[in-house]
């Protein structure tokens, strides 16, 4: 115990935190969207960010070891897993909006099994490895306590992202049409707007979020089937804690995930995962709506 | 003509049938189709408990896995470590099982729709997140293996079954607990409380109106079904020679969701069918690739475009298309809650019409397990609500 004491150790905690918070909020950010416009669970987002990973891993193979390798890995991640989404959308997930939930996240669900075995069958199941970019392969060293440079730049990630989807929707012209959509999809379409390519595009926004994050979680996790059922479970706690839909609440979720995460092994070495799922639990039975969600319907 | 035959047909004790045909399957003598049919009674009893809440109630549990593991878990703990004879483990199995869906119950009927599902789920990663690190009682992730084989000390008076291989007796074992199981279940339904629980699916409020504890009915409900998906999970711990994590995992429950709504919902042999078409498919397709879920996602894609009433409901539905042509007349049987809420409305006029009081249920057709959501107002005459002229 006496490890709580150590102001370094739990600095060095508080990174750990930070990095799985923000990480999580990446992936988060885009299942709450799309749950907030489209009213879809979308279990199939744990693939999309699998994908982006596995693509991200191909192209440093093709492009190399370099920064600018790895940005371009990342781009071309992210953007062909967005074309990925906007087809999934456009062909099959449109025809779903009318029915019941169940069956909603029965497709979803549906989708999650046939990437996982495509991901599979194009790139076997031995795990593979990138290495980082050199730009961000260093380290600060703050008092004995190591700050990956990679950490950090994740760690920045986060609020820049957050804080361009606030802009996003609250001061442009897009965002007060989002949040119309969100609100009452058949009068946005009596009024004019193209509601059912705003669809399209909200879709393949959240599925280039899940691309990105994990073409970027590819140099600290290794690339492996399964990773898509492992992440979606964390990003659907943080986006139920901390409310489906809201921006805010799923950076305020997913910071209560990853501290719970980094401090609770301290606590219950054992029983971590465990004290998330009982956040989880307490929330939906006390404010079933999230922590700074509106209570819908 | 035809309808002689259909009278004829409902004579037959079709369950019964079903009952001996399975029975005969060890005779073949086949280790392997012993295996296959043991497999899909244990799932066909757990899906018909989860079509407890899905079809009946109209809830959708999105942990219904947590149950069947924790039946799994305690009865072959308390076989293996406390030495339980084996009926007796699996009632506490049982037990055990209704006792947490009660607890965690208690929690999720307070709850509506997608949110109901969420916590459900939740408590369902809780019990697997015990199961998988709790590693002095349930073996943590290595799962508690070598749960061992009941003897049934009844089997081996007969001479026949005492000489045959265990996995036969077993098998044996499990279709008369599974009949037993599923012939409670189909008790609970056709009960004036099964009838209830259909009225709240297809209209809560009207429930609530007519004096119903809503919540206290779906509790029930919900503590029931997993009671009957702890006894399934009993006997599976057994076939599967072990108990693993795994049982509870929110893969599990996607599963028998699938296999339920594959065989379709609105019947209450659906989910058995779904379990037993499910079942035989994965055997067929593992035997060609390895790549089974693949082939799932594809066959979910085709139930959810192609025949969202499951199997057994589109061939009702074909059945019942044939049979109306034929008469004339349409099936009354399948005509939903609108239709009732007509005929409420429409006796209402009358009582208007006549100034008199009108007992709105006297000129109805009356058929056998017809669903109405004012039919199941299983309470005396003298408290029922009467239908007053507006």
């Amino acid at each position: 115990m006496s490890e709580l004491l150590d102001p370094f150790f739990l600095l060095g905690q508080l990174r750990s935190g930070l990095t799985t918070a923000m990480f999580l909020f990446l992936i988060a950010s885009g299942l709450s969207l799309i749950f907030g416009v489209l009213k879809i669970i979308n279990f199939a987002h744990g693939s999309l960010y699998m994908i982006g990973a596995y693509i991200a891993w191909n192209m440093t193979l093709v492009l190399g070891r370099t920064s600018l390798g790895f940005l371009g890995a990342v781009v071309v991640a992210s953007l062909s897993v967005a074309v990925l989404g906007g087809v999934v959308e456009r062909l099959l997930l449109r025809y779903m909006y009318k029915r019941d939930e169940l069956y909603q996240l029965l497709f979803t669900y549906a989708l999650v099994l046939i990437f996982s075995d495509a991901c599979k069958y194009l790139w076997g199941t031995q795990p593979h490895s990138v290495s980082r970019p050199p730009i961000l392969s260093g380290s600060i060293d703050f008092y004995g306590v190591r700050f990956p440079h990679y950490d950090l730049f994740i760690i920045l990630l986060g609020p820049v992202i957050a804080f361009g989807f606030w802009v996003l929707l609250n001061r442009t012209r897009y965002g007060r049409i989002i949040r119309a959509a969100a609100l009452d999809r058949e009068m946005l379409g009596a009024l004019g707007a193209n509601v059912s390519s705003l669809y399209t595009g909200m879709f393949a926004l959240a599925a280039f979020l899940a691309g990105l994050s994990g073409a970027l979680v590819s140099p600290i996790k290794s690339v492996v089937p399964g990773m898509d059922v492992e992440i979606i479970i964390e990003a659907f706690i943080v986006v139920v804690i901390g409310g489906l839909g809201s921006l805010w609440g799923t950076l305020l979720g997913s910071l209560i995930y990853g501290l719970t995460l980094a401090f609770g092994i301290l606590i219950f070495p054992r029983f971590s995962i465990f004290a998330a799922f009982v956040i989880m639990a307490v929330v939906l039975i006390v404010r079933p709506w999230g922590l700074m969600g509106r209570p819908v319907r | 003509m035809k309808a002689k035959a259909r009278r004829l047909s409902r004579r037959i004790p079709w369950t019964l049938v079903l009952f001996l045909i399975a029975a005969l399957i060890p005779v073949l003598g086949s280790r392997y189709y012993t295996f296959l049919a043991t497999d899909i009674i244990i799932f066909a009893v757990f899906a018909t408990s989860l079509n407890l809440l899905l079809g009946v109630t109209g809830l959708v549990p999105f942990g219904h896995a947590a149950y069947f593991g924790i039946g799994a878990y305690v009865c072959a703990i308390f076989m293996k470590d406390l030495g339980l004879p084996f009926l007796l483990a699996w009632l506490l199995g049982g037990f055990g099982g209704a006792l947490f869906a009660a607890l965690f119950g208690f929690f999720c009927v307070r709850l509506t729709s997608v949110y109901f599902s969420m916590l459900t789920m939740a408590f369902a990663q809780i019990v697997w997140a015990i199961c998988f690190k709790w590693n002095d009682v349930t073996g943590g992730e290595q799962g508690y293996p070598n749960v061992p084989m009941p003897s049934v000390a009844v089997f081996d008076w007969i001479p026949w079954l005492s000489r045959l291989r265990i996995d036969h007796k077993f098998f044996y074992l499990t279709l008369i607990l599974a009949a037993l199981t599923i012939a409670v279940m189909r008790r609970i339904v056709d009960s004036p409380f099964g009838r209830m629980l259909t009225t709240i699916r297809d209209n809560a409020e009207r429930a609530q109106f007519i004096g119903t504890n809503v919540r206290l009915f779906q509790l029930i409900a919900f503590s029931l079904a997993g009671g009957f998906a702890a006894l399934a999970g009993g006997l599976f711990g057994i076939f599967n020679r072990g108990v693993f994590p795994d049982f509870c995992y929110w893969p599990k429950s996607a599963e028998v969701l699938i296999m339920t709504i594959l065989g379709g919902i609105h019947h209450f042999w659906g989910p058995s069918v779904g379990a037993a078409i499910l079942i035989l498919l994965n055997q067929y397709i593992v035997s060609y690739t390895e790549f089974w879920p693949f082939a799932l996602g594809l066959i979910l894609l085709v139930l959810l475009f192609a025949l969202p009433g499951g199997v057994v409901g589109a061939i009702a539905g074909l059945v019942g298309r044939a049979a109306s042509s034929s008469e004339g007349a349409p099936d009354a049987g399948v005509l939903g809650a609108k239709q009732d809420l007509f005929w409420l409305y429409r006796c209402k006029w009358r009582e208007f019409r006549r100034g008199q009081e009108l007992d709105h249920r006297r000129d109805r057709p009356q058929r056998r397990r017809q669903i109405y959501a004012v039919q199941s107002d299983h309470r005396t005459p003298a408290s029922r609500p009467r239908a007053r002229a507006v």
